[in-house]
């Protein structure tokens, strides 16, 4: 790892001219930054250390919901009262140890674990080479949607399920809907959310509801993996009967999908094993897989359905 | 929110505070920068090494490290504390675990400045009075290794689930021991340990 020089700022305004320089990182636990400056993938010059800033480590209830500081601990999320899908994802990532540190601003700002992102080796087109070497390469963990300038898939777990419910990404700027936070890499190829030099995660927003929700994953083993696809599905159920739907899909793109495909197929319908097949088949119907990945449309939607019916029954 | 929860809110790492009072003592030890000319400076430290306090098992150690060095380095080849072992060093095995204030975390994916101003406990804080934890007594009882290198983060994630779990069930073991690799597979052992100390407990 590069030696840096460790910013302690004491304030966000602090922290966010330190950031602002260039060849200075953003820290929270570091979990994800740690790992990228091993593998000297990042080498920043300056890590500045959102920990010093103090606050943003409460969840707060408010009369019509929920603020989650940006330094929650994963623990502490999967813990809450928040709704199901997000205690759920939040509780299936990482391990009991990493999600005892790693923070729900970092969760949703943690680079890709793409291989040949990962590796210093392939300057590949994420760190300003001009090759996606998934794309012809090894890629039987990578996108099988937008997937057509860089393949990665994003690697949050709790991002998915905050999608479903709506929520709002809080910064020491402004206010995002969290649906506009993650950008597609046809629009940034370098970086996966709308973030700006110097602007920090301080909250994240969700609003309570009568909605039911859950969070499903698989993965190729039960400990320790990222998702080979998930999905976080949020209903608004009339008794047997879905009135509205919102269904995302997890590590199958570069961005938390959302899709309205499969949301089609569930509003105004009685929710039952067929109709959630029906949805799940919908939702990765448009899929473009690559050479080694074709299974997550096989997955994807036997996961989907089960995420639906979980939710809704 | 759990009371465990609620020991994290206050300030932990090198706060502001904590690191001017270093400086000052340090004797220009300590590289001040961050800020352009004519605007206020945001403190820093660093990249020379600069003086921290680490209270590793109730004991406060004073060392002189660089920014990059991390929890597990720091306590492996600073202070000579080697139950901690460094195996895949990216939070993946669990074989560095200790742990921060009673929260299991990797060492290795820790920076050592973040650990300032909290309670470490390594392998070697468990036993109390020369008297082994429930814990390590139930592993050497039920044989629960072969290489006993993951030994050390089993013990702690083991000791960790029964600070919160007095009684835990198998399945609850199984998930909150699913951060720690063995790369023999004594997992079985393992498992049956954690449970044979909650009983003894």
């Amino acid at each position: 790892m590069k030696n840096f020089e460790y910013v302690l700022p004491g304030s966000l305004e602090e922290a966010s001219k330190a950031a602002a320089d260039g060849g200075a990182k953003l820290k929270a636990a570091g979990v994800d930054l740690l790992d990228e400056m091993k593998n000297t993938v990042a080498t920043p010059d300056k890590v500045v250390n959102l920990l010093s800033v103090g606050g943003m480590r409460e969840i707060v209830r408010t009369k019509d919901g929920w603020r989650v500081g940006a330094l929650v601990t994963l623990a502490q999320l999967a813990d809450s009262r928040l709704p199901a899908a997000i205690t759920a994802a939040a509780g299936e990532a990482a391990t009991p140890q990493i999600r005892n540190v790693a923070t729900v601003g970092g969760n949703l700002c943690q680079r890709p674990r793409c291989w040949y992102y990962r590796n210093r080796a392939y300057a590949c087109l994420r760190k300003g080479g001009t090759v996606c070497y998934a794309l012809e390469g090894e890629n039987r963990y990578h996108a099988i949607f937008h997937n057509d300038a860089c393949a990665i898939v994003h690697p949050s777990n709790v991002a998915p399920a905050l999608l479903a419910l709506g929520a709002t990404v809080v910064t020491n700027r402004r206010s995002i809907p969290i649906e506009e936070f993650f950008v597609l890499p046809s629009d940034h190829v370098d970086r996966e959310n709308v973030l700006e030099d110097g602007e920090i995660v301080t909250e994240v927003q969700v609003a309570q509801s009568r909605w039911s929700s859950a969070y499903r994953e698989e993965r190729e083993r039960d400990s320790f993996d990222w998702a080979t696809v998930s999905a976080a599905v949020a209903l608004r159920m009339d008794g047997a009967v879905v009135k509205d739907a919102r269904v995302v899909l997890g590590a199958v793109a570069p961005v938390p999908l959302r899709s309205k495909e499969g949301e089609r197929v569930l509003i105004g319908q009685r929710l039952t094993e067929k109709i959630a097949q029906a949805a799940g088949e919908a939702a990765f119907k448009g899929a473009t897989p690559l050479s080694d990945n074709a299974y997550k449309r096989l997955v994807g939607p036997a996961n989907l359905k089960r995420a639906i019916l979980s939710a809704g029954l | 929110m759990s009371k465990r929860h609620k020991k994290r809110d206050r300030e932990a790492g090198l706060s502001r505070r904590e690191f001017l009072t270093a400086g000052a003592a340090a004797a220009g030890g300590l590289a001040f920068g961050g800020g352009r000319a004519g605007s206020p400076k945001v403190p820093s430290v660093g990249p020379r090494k600069a003086p921290v306090t680490l209270n590793v098992n109730g004991k406060e150690h004073t060392l002189e490290i660089e920014p990059r060095v991390t929890l597990l380095r720091a306590l492996r080849n600073h202070l000579d504390i080697t139950g901690p072992k460094q195996v895949c060093d990216r939070g993946a095995c669990g074989g560095c675990n200790v742990l921060v204030d009673g929260l299991l975390v990797n060492s290795c994916m820790m920076l050592a400045m973040d650990a300032v101003g909290r309670k470490i406990v390594t392998p070697e804080g468990l036993a109390r009075n020369g008297k082994l934890h429930p814990v390590q007594e139930a592993f050497c009882a039920r044989d629960a290794l072969q290489c006993g290198f993951c030994t050390p983060g089993m013990v702690m994630a083991g000791a960790w689930i029964l600070s919160r779990h007095p009684d835990p069930s198998p399945e609850l073991i199984k998930r909150e021991l699913s951060g720690n690799l063995c790369r023999c597979g004594a997992y079985g052992r393992i498992c049956e340990a954690v449970k044979m100390a909650a009983r003894k407990k």
